[in-house]
């Protein structure tokens, strides 16, 4: 079935690419709603519920940008990629955007044609195990059998750090998360490996949480974000500018709860040029002058996204390491808004 | 062509060519050719316009670079850094292994539930009813992942099997182990093995011959040979004489000796699987991967066999099965002497479609992580590298490479059994 889904959208984008990147914002807005390509299920990230509403990190990010462009966070269609299928269906035009837990990768950027807009989430490659095996160090695992989600970044690092270690393993190439917790808690593979957050994502699903442990090794540098087609740079810069709106927001100290009183004008111009009271960046970008606002309406800021969805108090239970903002010791860096 | 060349009574008019029956075929055919051109330019060069608006261009040169990924199942030595044509030819021979395992396995199981559904007993014609309509009326990948789902949740773990008190055990004798990883079996050794020819150097298609192997291949098939000729002996024998000479033991004796001479020579003897670490090792490992989608193919595919065989026999005219059972030949023997081999005319060639689908279906491997060539050139490379096109264009040329070996295989022996007509 992955097969015809591929096929499917190669056709598209031997049919469809010609037009798609004529302009995507234009495109957007003509049809009214941004597709976005995001995971199959990643809880805290990307998961529907039962009424089929798309909630979660990287969902708040789709939601933050339509929000930018349209003033409503629910001018969205959520497109359920596998990591098999997401780079065909946002190089054919599939989806505008996408945001689905994805490494900026060298070759990902250059080879396949995407732009990076920036980083959501500074991520790393960990193992999960459960605690009944009595593994402390993922250099203990050799023999040991590796359930992987195929098509990802993950099995590149995982042969690399085998190989580097001069230990072997049986790799389980699995085409989704959920096939892979399945089977990683049937016990058919004694390890999990994928992004450390993901593994965490994976563990507050669990039964019993706490029989499985993540290893304290961090094999890989996984800074995940969203991207878009190579050749559309004003649509890249709304969405880079959607993301860094959010992080910026945190920054100054603007969250859903204050807005309203902030966007009559403070006596900070950052905060003013940010919500559009000063100066016309919103139209630069080919938006309203409060596009922002608006962004910032749907979810609040970057630390609000982050404690709602994926937070220390869900049951996901990241803390911000790496992610908080630069003025508290993380990589959270937004380039000023003027 | 001689109603071209002829003078044309009348002058040639344009509605000639649709009205006048003799130019009508030709005008059709070539409005269809000029059609299909133009539908296959527009294709090439709107496919060529968008991959160049993509900034993107072909070139199979991504072929010759590290794949980067570990293959679980390498028929093959193999390693990360080797290139991603290795890694495709891993993933093909790993095809052609769930293919012919299936194929073979399909075709006796085909056979015995169509030759059982004739049965004039009541109970088993029913049972092989409800096996064929069960296994061809659910979809081949609903059968996969079933075996696969049911494997993994029911069978015990490699861990299951330490301790003093183990919660699984190993079967027959402690030499095979069902996990739910898949079954580990004993494997064949040589303590005084002859080792490996290696061929092609260091090219991405390299491979070793193991010379154990081709020793007993020898001895086995000469053994056969032999066997052949005491065979052609006696049946001149029986042809002169009437007196047919006792020979089973010669034959058996002529095709198992030699072998077991060399198995002995070479020092034969069985590795056990042994749990060690997380899994077991030694032994040969066979994953569940490749025992679902085998198990689900050929069962599958054998469904249709059965209706294929059964169509066959029934097709053989009763006067024949009445003519052997006169001539005073038992049941089983007017079977396989009478009727099957000229059941085989009708069977054959439906069964080369048989044979095409289930090597086709093999793609379906990824849905249980059996890394075929449809995971590693088609899945794993392709994610990598971003080259779709060249990778799905490679994939169609292998399938169909395939599937036109079986069919060239298959067309030869149809026409070795066929009604020879002089």
């Amino acid at each position: 079935m992955k097969r015809f889904a591929f096929i499917g959208a190669l056709t598209a984008a031997t049919f469809a690419a010609g037009f798609a990147s004529a302009g995507t914002l234009d495109d957007v807005k003509a049809k009214g709603f941004l597709q976005c390509g995001v995971a199959t299920g990643v809880v805290g990230f990307a998961t529907a519920d039962a009424n089929g509403r798309w909630d979660g990190f990287d969902v708040s990010v789709c939601r933050a940008v339509a929000a930018a462009i349209f003033g409503d966070g629910d001018a969205v269609k959520f497109t359920p990629l596998s990591s098999k299928n997401r780079f065909t269906a946002l190089s054919s035009g599939e989806v505008d955007m996408l945001a689905r837990n994805t490494t900026w990768t060298f070759s990902r950027d250059v080879e396949l044609k995407f732009n990076f807009v920036g980083v959501n989430y500074y991520d790393g490659q960990g193992f999960m195990v459960p605690k009944a095996l009595g593994v402390t160090s993922a250099k203990d695992l050799d023999g040991a059998t590796v359930c992987i989600q195929t098509g990802t970044t993950t099995e590149l690092n995982l042969a690399d750090f085998f190989r580097k270690n001069g230990i072997s393993y049986e790799p389980v190439p699995i085409e989704t998360n959920n096939e892979a917790i399945q089977q990683y808690i049937a016990g058919a593979c004694d390890a999990y490996t994928t992004d450390a957050s993901g593994l965490a994502s994976a563990r507050a699903t669990f039964e019993n949480p706490k029989d499985h442990i993540i290893l304290p090794e961090i094999v890989s540098k996984e800074p995940l974000g969203p991207l878009v087609r190579h050749g559309d740079d004003q649509w890249m810069d709304v969405v880079r500018w959607t993301l860094n709106a959010l992080i910026e927001a945190e920054e100054y100290g603007v969250t859903s709860a204050n807005l309203a009183e902030l966007a009559k004008g403070t006596d900070n111009p950052e905060i003013n040029r940010l919500l559009g009271t000063e100066g016309n960046l919103g139209e630069m970008l080919g938006l309203s002058a409060d596009w922002a606002q608006k962004a910032i309406a749907v979810g609040g800021n970057y630390a609000e996204i982050f404690e709602r969805n994926i937070g220390e108090n869900t049951p996901i239970g990241l803390s911000r390491g790496l992610n908080a903002q630069w003025t508290d010791g993380g990589l959270l860096y937004s380039p000023p808004f003027r | 062509m001689t109603a071209l060349s002829d003078p044309p009574k009348e002058g040639f008019r344009l509605g000639m060519l649709i009205y006048d029956s003799r130019y009508r075929s030709m005008t059709i055919q070539v409005a269809a050719l000029v059609g299909f051109i133009a539908l296959a330019i527009w294709l090439v060069s709107n496919t060529a316009a968008n991959l160049a608006a993509l900034d993107k261009s072909l070139g199979f040169g991504f072929l010759m670079e590290p794949a980067g990924y570990d293959i679980n199942q390498t028929l093959l030595e193999y390693s990360s850094r080797d290139t991603h044509l290795r890694a495709s030819l891993l993933g093909l021979l790993n095809t052609l292994l769930v293919a012919a395992m299936g194929c073979i396995t399909a075709t006796i199981v085909g056979v015995i539930i169509g030759v059982l559904r004739l049965s004039h007993n009541w109970l088993v014609a029913r049972l092989m009813t409800v096996y064929v309509e069960l296994f061809r009326n659910v979809p081949v990948l609903l059968w996969i992942v079933l075996i696969m789902a049911v494997s993994i949740e029911t069978l015990p773990q490699p861990r299951d099997f330490r301790g003093d008190n183990p919660a699984a055990t190993m079967k027959v004798f402690d030499s095979v182990a069902v996990t739910n990883r898949g079954l580990y079996v004993p494997e064949p050794l040589f303590s005084r093995s002859l080792g490996n020819t290696h061929l092609l150097g260091e090219s991405s298609l390299r491979f070793d011959v193991s010379n154990d192997l081709i020793v007993i291949l020898i001895a086995l098939f000469g053994g056969i040979y032999a066997a052949h000729r005491v065979r052609v002996r006696a049946d001149r024998i029986q042809a002169q004489t009437g007196l047919r000479p006792t020979t089973w033991w010669q034959r058996l004796g002529l095709i198992t000796g030699p072998t077991i001479v060399v198995l002995i020579a070479l020092g034969f003897h069985l590795g056990y699987p042994a749990l060690k670490g997380f899994n077991f090792s030694g032994g040969t490992y066979m994953r569940n991967s490749l025992l679902a989608l085998w198990l689900a193919l050929s069962l599958y595919t054998a469904a249709f066999i059965a209706e294929i065989v059964r169509s066959g026999i029934n097709a053989i005219s009763k006067g024949q099965s009445e003519a052997a059972a006169a001539l005073g030949l038992r049941q089983r023997r007017i079977m396989s002497l009478v009727i099957l081999p000229q059941a085989m005319r009708v069977i054959i060639p439906p069964l080369i479609s048989q044979y095409l689908n289930l090597t086709k279906n093999s793609s379906l491997a990824i849905a249980v992580g059996y890394m075929d060539i449809t995971g590693t050139l088609g899945g794993i490379t392709l994610n990598q590298t971003g080259r779709e096109l060249e990778t799905i264009m490679m994939l169609m040329l292998v399938y169909l490479g395939i599937s036109l070996s079986i069919s060239f295989v298959m067309n030869w022996y149809n026409d070795r059994v066929k009604l020879k007509e002089r």
